[in-house]
């Protein structure tokens, strides 16, 4: 009998990080406190969306880096293909072609990118260790851009930079020599103006809107104006929940996904934020230690863009929601209403947790 | 050496690892700051934004564009009239507030019904009306009472009116209130904000494919508020921008009288300038009246118009697929002689009929046509010269000569709701039928393709386009609905330039050949009797086309008998040396086209190329005889 309970400890528990899983957890419960406030009828699809969230966490904690590692380059490829496809023959939807119609099922394959391009990555660096020579970065940078310009071209602006991110902080992590990271940094400020010109329309009145988003409050100034409203007639200790005016009264589109941070400082106040802002930090201080532990190059890379992933969320949501980040379609991690994103960030815990468990066996 | 490295790498990874940290540090730091600022230093600033915005914003709705005629007759146009209006989340008790309005205003089930829908559908702090077009006696009534009703007001809505009723109601449209659907295509064309406040979409017709030249932009006002949610005061107002106006190639006038012709026959014509592809006129009958649309169509007004049995809300000049009959012999006459298989001369001996596999296919008339050369063909409309020619032509060349011409496929004219038709082809037979038996094609099956009959099916806008290009020679334009669009911001006309879409291939001496036989249909043919005395040279050609059995989907046997009567087919140009107007009528169970259907082209004709009217406008007296008995 106790054997038995052994067995099922090993099998279902063992894997489990728990600090991991308890900020996920606590994000979680936070998010459905939210989601009952921004919107009580989604709840029901809520709980599913949960559902399936934990069980691919718990599926991928399963499995062992070794077989992350098998499959890098073929999801990255197939990642790849589809957005080629996308490319082609995509559903166009709200000006954009995002989605790949197959008939019975429509997929966005940007979102399949998120993993696989880090997956990749790490697998590249692996494979090169100790051997870098400059046409690694290179090489690097070419697996890295190809898809982030095929996102960015449908135009999905959002997905794009949360692509584009996850690749970077592998190639950052590898080791890229600073003089490098400050030299482009520089390019890019160089090369703004142009890429301005290369903008969509729609772009740019976003990133203008930021500067003055009193000058089209009905249109595209809507979103920026009613969300810095709510946050800031939150104040200290927020409205209580349910209470948000601004919520409740429907002035914040979109407040049960991308713009639910907008319902939660307004019911909760800077109090409230105060303690998102540390889940966050917990989680992804757990995932950096996970990183510093783990122990091939593959894993360690793996888990600390994973976890920078977390942070660029985290941040672009925020930021863009308060009204110091032009407006993208990125959700907040764990928080926001929407199966497709919290399976993502639920695989990757999952990874992380896989990394952890299997930080004593020397990989070769 | 490798250790070293390998020790090396680790302490990159790591630095890298704090360097990242800190950054999440920084980043969020920036983060915190930023909720500092608006919630605990700017709080009162935006506690007192918070506390005006159910009431700040107003958004104002522009003026819908007008659609005017080719010669400015105003086709749609808007007034302004008061509503009654309820804010539910301004009003404590809903239905109690509703029952104390009725007692002086009228409000009947249905507007209660549909206020309950329209609730359902809006957000609460939006004002919604539960009663349109008060009259001035209830606006008193209300005003006097206004102070026992928070929450609710008049105010003055634009409603869109048709001021000619139904008339050329399928080309207009209509616009109805918003729906879901609707919703999909103004995010689609990134046009949220310009719709905040607006009911109304274009739902069909120009309304409907020109809906973003008719919105115009929003305007807002930003406005204060008392305790019940009433305006008070205006703060600041930026101005809407009145929608596009639309000036139409159709006229008016010869759009009535070609509706008119029809008496109560069903049917359908499109009247096109050769030279461009301007629709002068494009008539679906019956219609419908669109102002029923305007204010949300009542259910039983819905009921009627959709179980009719005329079906009134078909478009058949777009959407019907009709077989042509022998208005298909002329482009089947010029398909031979393009093809080299008929020279014009060329003769046959029509013994009544064409003998092919023992099966006889019959002429119209009994012991035959006798001598038939080309001309004669198309004049008489002899059948027996294209079996034959059809036997002779083969399936392919006449389903690539049509193709070309345009039958069997969408025209492009600028509303929705066009219909393909059948253009037939052992192509198409294959992808139309599942059994591998039905999907052979049959020789059989060219020769009644050959006079129009068969799976032959084209809309009425095909073979006015397809007409409409003989008689220019062989240019083929898109047709088009819209002149110019007026743009009112800066007055700026844009017209909408003609599209010639092809070129088509043809030899200029078959062309002329095809155009005297149909001059000739006009001047001693069918058409002879419909043309008598006209002070132009037309060209044209009858059509009669029998309804298959597979149309008798209604099973009253009262009907059955008309519904079973063929179609009436008519097309034509004039003047036929210099064309100006080219057209297509159909008069659906309207028996003979030549009886039927050619007289309602005369009044056409007449009206559009000397400017005479009908007599009293009334349809002739031998339309009028064809009218259907029942």
């Amino acid at each position: 009998m106790s054997e038995w309970l052994h067995k099922i400890w090993r099998m279902v528990v063992a894997p489990i990080d728990w600090p991991l899983l308890g900020f996920t957890a606590l994000l979680l419960i936070l998010a459905t406190v939210a989601l009952a406030s921004a919107s009580p009828e989604r709840l029901g699809a809520h709980f599913i969306n949960l559902g399936v969230a934990l069980l691919v966490m718990r599926a991928v904690a399963q499995l062992p880096p070794q077989r992350l590692m098998h499959i890098a380059v073929p999801v990255y490829l197939l990642g790849l293909l589809l957005l080629i496809a996308v490319a082609l023959f995509g559903d166009v939807s709200k000006g954009a072609r995002r989605w790949l119609n197959l008939g019975f099922m429509r997929i966005q394959p940007s979102e399949l990118m998120k993993i696989a391009m880090p997956l990749m990555l790490a697998w590249y660096f692996q494979k090169r260790e100790g051997l870098l020579v400059w046409r690694d970065w290179f090489v690097a940078t070419l697996l890295l851009l190809v898809p982030v310009a095929l996102i960015a071209r449908q135009p999905d602006l959002g997905t794009a930079v949360l692509v584009f991110a996850a690749g970077f902080f592998v190639i950052f992590l590898a080791g890229l020599s600073w003089k490098v990271i400050f030299g482009l940094l520089g390019l890019a400020a160089a090369a703004a103006p142009f890429a301005w010109n290369l903008l969509h329309d729609y772009q740019r009145q976003r990133i203008l809107m930021l500067l003055d988003p009193e000058k089209d409050p009905l249109g595209k100034g809507f979103h920026i104006i009613q969300s810095t409203i709510a946050i800031g007639s939150g104040g200290l200790f927020g409205k209580g929940w349910g209470q948000g005016t601004q919520a409740q009264l429907e002035f914040i589109p979109e407040r049960h996904t991308d713009f639910i941070f907008a319902v939660w400082s307004e019911e909760f106040g800077l109090v409230g934020n105060a303690v998102l802002l540390i889940l966050y930090l917990l989680l992804i201080g757990r995932g950096l230690q996970i990183a510093l532990q783990a122990p091939t190059l593959f894993t360690r890379l793996l888990a600390g863009a994973v976890t920078l992933i977390f942070f660029t969320y985290a941040f672009v949501n925020m930021g863009m929601v308060s009204g110091i980040l032009p407006v993208v379609g990125v959700p907040l991690p764990l928080v926001s209403y929407g199966g497709t994103a919290l399976v993502t960030l639920c695989l990757g815990i999952g990874i992380l947790m896989s990394i952890h468990k299997n930080r004593m066996l020397v990989q070769k | 050496m490798q250790i070293k490295d390998a020790q090396e790498g680790l302490e990159q990874f790591n630095r890298r690892v704090a360097s990242a940290g800190a950054l999440v540090l920084v980043c969020f730091a920036i983060l915190f700051g930023r909720f500092f600022w608006l919630q605990v230093i700017q709080h009162d600033y935006y506690r007192t934004r918070a506390e005006d915005n159910r009431i700040s914003l107003v958004p104002i709705v522009p003026n819908r564009g007008l659609i005017v005629d080719r010669n400015g007759e105003v086709l749609a146009r808007n007034y302004s009239a008061y509503t009654l209006e309820i804010t539910p989340s301004q009003v404590p008790d809903l239905e109690a507030t509703i029952d104390a309005l009725a007692e002086f205003i009228t409000i009947e089930a249905k507007d209660r019904k549909r206020f309950r829908k329209l609730m359902e559908e809006s957000k609460r702090f939006e004002s919604l009306p539960i009663r349109t077009r008060l009259t001035d006696e209830e606006v008193a009534k209300f005003i006097a009472r206004r102070y026992r009703f928070p929450g609710v007001d008049i105010k003055a809505r634009l409603f869109r009116q048709y001021p000619k009723g139904a008339f050329a109601s399928h080309v207009l449209g209509y616009i109805g209130r918003i729906t879901e659907r609707d919703l999909a295509r103004i995010e689609d064309n990134e046009q949220e904000a310009n719709y905040r406040g607006t009911d109304y979409f274009g739902k069909s017709g120009l309304e409907q494919h020109y809906e973003f030249e008719l919105h115009g932009t929003s305007g807002f006002e930003q406005v204060e508020v008392d305790a019940g949610g009433r305006a008070v005061r205006s703060l600041a107002r930026v101005a809407p921008v009145p929608g596009n106006n639309l000036t139409l190639t159709l006229d008016a006038k010869l759009q009535e009288i070609a509706e008119q012709a029809f008496g109560d026959r069903r049917g359908a014509l499109v009247a096109i300038e050769p030279s461009t592809g301007g629709i002068l006129a494009l008539v679906s009958v019956p219609n419908y009246d669109p102002n029923l649309f305007v204010d949300g169509i009542a259910a039983v007004d819905w009921q009627a118009l959709n179980e009719a049995a005329d079906k009134p809300m078909i478009n058949r000049a777009l959407n019907g697929a009709y077989p042509p009959g022998s208005t298909f012999k002329p482009f089947m006459a010029l398909a031979a002689l393009h093809y080299g298989k008929r020279r014009p001369e060329q003769a046959i001996v029509d013994p009544g009929g064409f003998n092919f596999g023992g099966h006889f296919f019959r002429d119209d008339k009994k012991g035959g046509h006798g001598l038939v050369d080309m001309y004669k063909s198309i004049v008489v409309s002899c059948d027996t010269y294209y079996y034959m020619l059809a036997n002779d032509m083969g399936i392919d060349a006449i389903a690539a000569f049509m193709g070309e011409l345009g039958l069997g496929s969408k025209t492009g004219i600028d509303i929705e709701g066009e219909s393909e038709g059948v253009l037939p082809s052992p192509a198409w037979k294959k992808k139309r039928f599942k059994r591998p038996e039905q999907q052979k094609w049959y020789a059989g099956e060219t020769i009644s393709i050959g006079i129009g009959q068969g799976y032959n099916a084209y809309t009425p806008i095909q073979l006015a386009q397809a007409v409409a290009t003989l008689a220019n020679d062989g240019v083929m334009f898109r047709p088009h609905l819209v002149k110019y669009i007026t743009d009112t911001k800066s007055g700026e006309k844009r017209f909408i330039e003609p599209q010639p879409i092809k070129k088509l291939p043809w030899k200029q001496e078959h062309i002329d050949v095809i155009k005297r036989a149909m001059i000739g249909v006009n001047k001693e043919g069918t058409g002879a009797r419909a043309f008598a005395g006209a002070e132009y040279v037309s060209a044209g050609k009858t059509g009669t086309a029998q309804v298959f059995s597979y149309k008798g989907a209604e099973h009253k046997t009262e009907t059955m008998k008309a519904h079973l009567r063929d179609h009436a087919l008519f097309i034509a140009f004039a003047p036929a040396d210099q064309p100006k107007i080219a057209l297509a009528v159909l008069v659906e169970n309207g028996g003979f086209g030549a009886q039927a259907a050619a007289p309602i082209a005369r009044q056409v004709f007449d009206y559009y190329l000397l400017g005479k009217l009908p007599k009293g406008m009334a349809p002739t007296d031998e339309a009028a005889v064809e009218a259907d008995p029942e």
